[in-house]
């Protein structure tokens, strides 16, 4: 559950904040309300911390574990930042015979992160993905938009190291 | 009435147009099990124990969310709707923590009752991935074991809806489901109230109160303590049904009997110290209507309603009595006037309350709660856990004489016992106010406006030349509508009572309790307020400034009701939290 918390510190602008409190009026009134809410935070600020959360609930009255709840069963919320280097690894199925667990697992390790998360230095988010359309690569992992196909476990250190 | 016309296996059935499969059957003599529904407050068709075969249906129907129509045919027995009922139980288990012999709620849990009626024979059938889930024992009041929790949820609708809390919820999705808190906060640090109304809807072990019994049992045994017991009103209301009398039964007498048999020094009753908060909480009323204080007064008994005011409605503190809850006062008076009466060392007192709730035990905890400058309660159990003492030691509890309670703090009126429902603190302080701003006695002690299980009631009294309104609520959902309706001016109160359980104690969060089968069709809070008002009539004295035991209290050693003493040991104050911690 640890993997859950929020590690990045959290950046808010005034602009940001002013942006969703101008969009949870909006819809305050609304049946339903609390998904476009929650859409358009993600829009703005990028993910949904604690922090954007308490916002929601206190204006909306409605309680933190509720919004938590919505936010942690749709796979299009995320609680955590992407990072500078977004890195996305396929688990689509021709990469996963070809190992791409293993590099989902050891990038993991390297980073100190699961998936989804983000290091709290804000510069590397990991993610699986489905298939990409390079199965000829497989197993293909992309860093932002640079891909790389046909890697092994061996190679992901010094990948990483292009962008220290 | 309108109805319609079923048959059910067979059987020709006349329903009410609207009620449910399930509630049709029972008409026709069949309990059909039922899990994750909950009359009233979880009615959501998900855990697919229910299910029957309805003709012309494409697949089986949950019977506890499916209405009845006309010329409809079910049947709630078939081999297909056996074997689905057993295999959904057989799938419940592949992810549960089967420890049924050390569990809380062993031989009176729904699952293992389930498991045994639809003949799980097999529960090892599907073994596979287990979740596994650390016990969260952050709370004052209770644990939470998702490691047994079965996501009926049952425990969120309660929170959510009944209570207006809504601090735990299902989070995450598919196998990673789980009951817990936002950003799996534990428990304690949330805005949880301590009501303990999960616990009392929980069909398995997977949330309980935090159990004491050890503690009292070594307190006990120990020859240099002087352990002395009080009990609330609403525990004699319930406390037989743990040894299978019915709902309802007044076991006052047993349960006295049953507490010598464990070995207390003394056994008291919270009922003096409710006698007591009337004779405080009266004279705060008055002098509050007399010196344009802060209205409405708002009762403070009910420990949970107490944290929900601190938590959301925080600038509503002031409006709160200033009076400690009986409990705590029966502790400050123990260990203060009849330590020195006695002759005894408050150091050396133990003193335990046996109550219907789990917020007591955050109760105990609390600042400003020390009159003697020690605890003024040392140890609150529930009735749930003095029913697991009786059992421990082996008391036959049915065949126990009656027997009464010791002198003087044992003494009470019919004032007190009513504390335990809904209403009952309100008829008893105006039991007390109205005698002393008119003078004279009152013909007939009754309220009965202020009586009865509606979350919420209100009545106005024309009392010595001027009208005073008074609002009771019960559940802090109704609390939460009451208020809102105070804050914004469109209710004006003197008086309000609240009482954090719906129904009130007699209902609360420590009572022995009611499987789903019995709460979806008994009234409970109704039959056990019922004993605590047929014993209010059947006493002598029934207004709090007639106990002859507070009459002296008051004469010997505190002076008058709010004097400087008893505001020292009788009164407490109260912090301002938030609902969100950010």
């Amino acid at each position: 559950m640890d993997s859950q918390k929020n590690k990045v510190p959290f950046a808010g602008t005034k602009e940001q904040e002013a942006a969703l409190l101008k969009v949870i009026n909006e819809h305050k009134n609304d049946k339903g309300a609390l998904m476009p809410i929650l859409q358009q935070a993600q829009e703005i600020y990028g993910y949904l911390p604690i922090e954007v959360q308490t916002i929601i609930s206190n204006e909306l009255n409605v309680p933190l574990e509720k919004i938590y709840g919505i936010v942690t069963f749709y796979a299009q919320f995320s609680l955590n930042p992407k990072g500078k280097y977004k890195i996305s690894v396929c688990l689509g199925t021709a990469c996963y015979v070809k190992g791409a667990g293993d590099l989902f697992n050891k990038l993991q390790e390297l980073l100190g992160i699961s998936d989804g998360e983000c290091t709290p230095d804000g510069k590397f988010s990991i993610e699986s993905c489905r298939c990409i359309g390079a199965c000829g690569l497989a197993p293909v992992l992309t860093v932002n938009e640079d891909v790389y196909g046909k890697i092994t476990v061996d190679d992901l250190e010094g990948i990483l190291a292009k962008y220290q | 009435m309108e109805t319609v016309n079923i048959k059910i296996n067979g059987i020709s059935v006349e329903a009410p147009k609207g009620s449910t499969i399930l509630e049709a059957a029972k008409l026709a003599h069949i309990d059909i099990p039922t899990l994750c529904f909950l009359k009233e407050i979880n009615e959501i068709g998900a855990c697919r124990i229910c299910v029957v075969e309805v003709k012309g249906a494409r697949s089986l129907v949950a019977s506890c969310v499916y209405p009845v129509n006309e010329g409809m045919e079910v049947w709630t027995n078939t081999p297909k709707v056996l074997e689905a009922r057993k295999n959904t139980l057989e799938l419940i288990l592949s992810d549960h923590d089967r420890k049924c012999l050390s569990c809380v709620r062993s031989g009176k849990c729904e699952l293992q009752k389930l498991c045994n009626d639809l003949n799980v024979d097999n529960e090892l059938k599907y073994e596979g991935e287990r979740n596994l889930f650390e016990v969260d024992d952050s709370a004052a009041h209770m644990y939470r074991d998702n490691n047994k929790c079965i996501l009926c949820r049952r425990c969120s609708a309660v929170c959510e809806h009944t209570q207006a809390v809504g601090v735990i919820g299902a989070n995450e999705r598919g196998f990673s489901t789980n009951i817990s808190c936002a950003f799996d906060m534990p428990l304690g640090d949330t805005s949880c109230v301590s009501c303990g109304q999960c616990i009392a809807v929980c069909p398995t072990g997977a949330l309980s109160e935090k159990d004491s019994t050890e503690e009292v049992f070594a307190a006990l045994a120990d020859p240099d303590k002087y352990v002395i017991v009080q009990t609330a009103p609403a525990v004699r209301a319930a406390l037989g049904e743990a040894f299978g009398l019915p709902i309802g039964t007044n076991v006052q007498g047993k349960m006295v009997s049953a507490l010598r048999h464990l070995g207390f020094d003394k056994v008291f009753d919270t009922d003096f110290a409710a006698d007591l908060t009337i004779m405080e909480e009266a004279t705060e009323f008055l002098d509050r209507v007399k010196n344009n204080g802060v209205l409405p007064l708002i009762t403070s008994c009910s420990p949970g309603w107490i944290k929900y005011c601190e938590h959301y409605y925080p600038d509503m503190i002031d409006n709160l009595s200033s009076c400690k809850s009986p409990q705590q006062m029966f502790g400050a008076i123990t260990k203060t006037y009849y330590a020195e009466k006695m002759g005894l060392d408050p150091k050396k007192i133990v003193m335990v309350s046996v109550m219907p709730c789990t917020a007591k035990k955050f109760e105990i905890g609390r600042p400003d709660q020390s009159a003697a400058g020690l605890p003024d309660v040392d140890i609150s159990i529930t009735t749930r856990e003095l029913a697991r003492m009786i059992e421990r030691v082996g008391l036959n509890f049915q065949s126990l004489p009656d027997e009464d309670f010791d002198d003087p703090l044992g003494r009470s009126t019919g004032a007190a016992v009513i504390f335990g429902a809904t209403g009952g603190v309100m008829e008893a302080a105006l039991r007390t106010a109205v005698e002393t701003l008119t003078g004279k006695e009152l013909p007939d002690p009754d309220f009965s406006e202020v009586r009865g299980t509606q979350g919420i009631k209100e009545a106005t009294y024309h009392v010595a030349g001027m009208d005073i309104n008074v609002a009771v609520a019960s559940g802090l959902a109704n609390a939460r509508e009451l208020l809102d309706q105070v804050k914004s001016g469109e209710k004006n109160y003197h008086f309000i009572e609240i009482m954090g359980c719906p129904g009130g104690c007699v209902n609360g969060g420590g009572q022995p309790i009611q499987p789903a089968h019995v709460r979806n069709f008994t009234d409970i809070k109704t039959a056990r307020a019922k004993a605590l008002y047929d014993l209010d009539a059947s006493m002598p004295l029934r207004k709090s400034h007639e106990n002859p035991a507070i009459k002296e209290l008051y004469k010997e050693y505190l002076g008058e009701p709010g004097s400087h003493k008893a505001h020292e040991y009788l009164h407490t104050s109260y912090v301002k939290r938030t609902v969100n911690q950010l």
